[in-house]
């Protein structure tokens, strides 16, 4: 019950956030909610051990899917979106085949590789992808009403609670998967790849799958984002946006679901209040190299293993409380 | 047509010159290292910073700059390998990732110290060796050709021919076996570091002159990095050479004749078909990695 009520509690302050902000702090926080989505995806890929620096491109293929569809075919948002993570999916699956050969480093640098084709791709194709300048004045979503509540998506609270809601229920879909039996392979695959194997586990076809679910969520994050700014361009979806995804997942920790999430709000709240207030906003990637650097060298298993730290050392401490009491 | 074949044959003889050293300076660092640096491409940019700074803002000789380029960007090797690459040593993932954040550093450096436009630096010689009335080479194109050989060669004297160099293999062959008959592992990565950084920095600086010096023109050139290492062979300097000669002309013969994002999707494809049929690489043996 406590539980319940913690949960309750959490949700209410993430439904009134929004209206303790400025109107440039709630289109942060728009883009907060749409990272927190792709951080947890990554996490999702990085379970079955394999670290792939094609993951924002994967996104930016749900943006570009997403868009297309509604401006072409005129597809209604909301369906183009689902449809946009199906096809990061539908594509992660056509490459898993070739990148699944390789392990380790070589995945890394083939998962760049073939990152890299995509984007070129988009460069290269004019139509219908728009060439370097991307697409531009891509639908919004329609506005409806929800009876309790009128979503106007002018504005970012009504967008904010709409992503908010997507994020949520992908967050729980993924909570789902990692604690069912699927979820606990993947655990194996990563520490246990031989064993697993002698166990009459597919070890590839645990990776693809965990690879090709992962991609859908970071389709759909695209597909939020693409909505919401309306224009996107190849170089949305270039290195620099790895390299923070990277960041926040390495930063955070990636042995419990929520270290990359916590990752990624700490140095959003970090970047926002302090270097953006404090007017250092174009040292952003040289804080973000060096704070990457730094969590590799002396902090490798992420802020997650201080809230452990943290939370065992609170334990230790009622422990002995209850052993003087005991005593006394 | 023979003309056209000749001045592109020669185009692509120039990218492969700085290509060439580029790739063979990743391939020292990794091979005596374990670690992929993903920092080079940027390394290269700072060597054609140098050239800004030095050559076209001071007004120094162009050789003067190129040296003073050559060695800034291997001290900045150095001092990377002190940074991050020596604690991470057991974590090649880890020493990568801080690459990465590293090149990030490197960046945003470039720009605030030098703006995000694109740099022009004033050509050294405009003297043009005219072979036929369409084939025409440069004279300085044909300076860095050379300049590229002389490096090139004199590097492979160093690692045949001193002991040095001979410390320097060891250890890329098998680490513990030269600890153990007295090479300082330490020593060998500070000096694999310093010479593979110089070079990336030399062939910045070599080719400032010809091309737009911007903070991210480190991009493609680890882009194409990596497919020559993928493709010859991670860890063989010989296969880094050849390969870097082949794909400059494939890219530029693609770059001629259809165009430049097309020549990049070839060569990313080539290096995707590398890593599926052969990982290791045409050249490379199975031992590392």
């Amino acid at each position: 019950m406590p539980k319940l009520a913690a949960l309750l509690g959490f949700g209410a302050i993430l439904l009134a956030l929004p209206h303790a902000l400025s109107f440039s702090q709630q289109e942060i926080l728009v883009f907060l909610t749409i990272n927190v989505l792709l951080v947890a995806s990554y996490r999702l890929l990085t379970l079955t051990g394999e670290w792939s620096l094609g993951h924002v491109v994967i996104m930016g293929v749900g943006a570009y899917a997403s868009a297309l569809l509604s401006k072409r075919l005129g597809i209604y948002v909301p369906a183009a979106m689902l449809l946009g993570a199906v096809t990061a999916a539908m594509i992660a699956l056509a490459l898993s085949f070739p990148l699944f050969r390789m392990k380790g480093f070589y995945f890394l640098i083939g998962s760049f590789a073939a990152g890299e084709i995509i984007r070129l791709l988009w460069k290269r194709f004019r139509d219908p992808f728009g060439g370097p300048k991307g697409l531009k004045k891509i639908d919004p979503m329609p506005d409806f009403d929800i009876g309790i509540y009128a979503f106007d998506f002018f504005e970012p609270v009504s967008y904010y609670y709409f992503a908010l809601a997507v994020v949520g229920v992908s967050l729980w879909v993924m909570w789902r998967i990692e604690r069912s039996p699927v979820g606990l392979t993947f655990h194996a695959v990563h520490w246990q790849d031989r064993l697993a194997e002698a166990s009459g586990v597919n070890v590839r076809a645990y990776r693809t799958l965990a690879f090709v679910l992962a991609s859908g969520f970071a389709g759909l994050s695209g597909a939020l984002l693409a909505h919401y700014i309306g224009t996107i361009n190849p170089n949305s979806f270039d290195v620099e946006q790895m390299v923070f995804v990277l960041t926040w997942t390495i930063v955070g920790g990636t042995a419990t679901f929520y270290g990359p999430i916590l990752g990624c709000v700490v140095l959003t709240i970090l970047n926002e209040i302090v270097l953006r207030e404090a007017g250092f906003e174009q040292m952003r990637p040289l804080i973000y190299g060096l704070i990457l650097i730094l969590s590799v060298l002396f902090m490798p298993k992420g802020l997650e293993s201080l809230v452990r730290g943290a939370f065992s050392w609170r334990n230790a401490r009622k422990k002995k409380a209850g052993e003087t009491g005991a005593a006394g | 047509m023979v003309e056209l074949l000749a001045q592109t044959g020669l185009n692509a003889l120039y990218a492969a010159s700085y290509t060439a050293l580029v790739a063979v300076g990743l391939v020292l660092i990794f091979g005596v290292m374990g670690v992929i640096n993903f920092a080079h491409g940027e390394l290269f940019m700072l060597g054609a910073y140098a050239i800004v700074a030095v050559y076209a803002d001071w007004n120094l000789p162009y050789l003067v700059a190129v040296a003073v380029g050559m060695a800034f960007v291997g001290i900045v090797g150095l001092g990377m390998e002190r940074a991050f690459f020596r604690p991470l040593r057991d974590n090649p993932l880890g020493g990568l990732v801080a690459s990465i954040g590293f090149l990030m550093i490197l960046q945003a450096l470039a720009s605030m110290g030098f703006g995000v436009r694109m740099e022009h630096v004033p050509p050294v010689t405009q003297d043009v060796i005219v072979i036929s009335e369409k084939v025409r080479l440069p004279v300085f194109r044909l300076a860095v050709i050379l300049a590229a050989v002389v490096l090139l060669a004199s590097l492979w004297a160093f690692l045949t021919k001193t002991r040095f160099g001979w410390a320097l293999r060891a250890s890329a062959q098998d680490p513990e076996a030269a600890a153990l008959q007295g090479i300082s592992i330490n020593q060998t990565a500070r000096i694999a570091m310093f010479i593979g950084a110089a070079l990336a920095g030399v062939a910045g600086a070599l080719t400032a002159p010809l091309i737009s010096v911007n903070p991210h023109m480190g991009h493609s050139v680890i882009v194409t990095a990596f497919i020559v290492i993928i493709v010859g062979g991670i860890g063989s300097l010989e296969g880094a050479v050849i390969v870097a000669v082949a794909y400059a002309f494939v890219h530029t013969f693609v770059t001629t004749f259809f165009d430049g994002v097309i020549a990049d999707i070839v060569g990313l494809l080539l290096m995707l078909v590398v890593l599926i049929v052969k990982p290791t690489g045409l050249f490379g043996s199975t031992d590392r990695a």
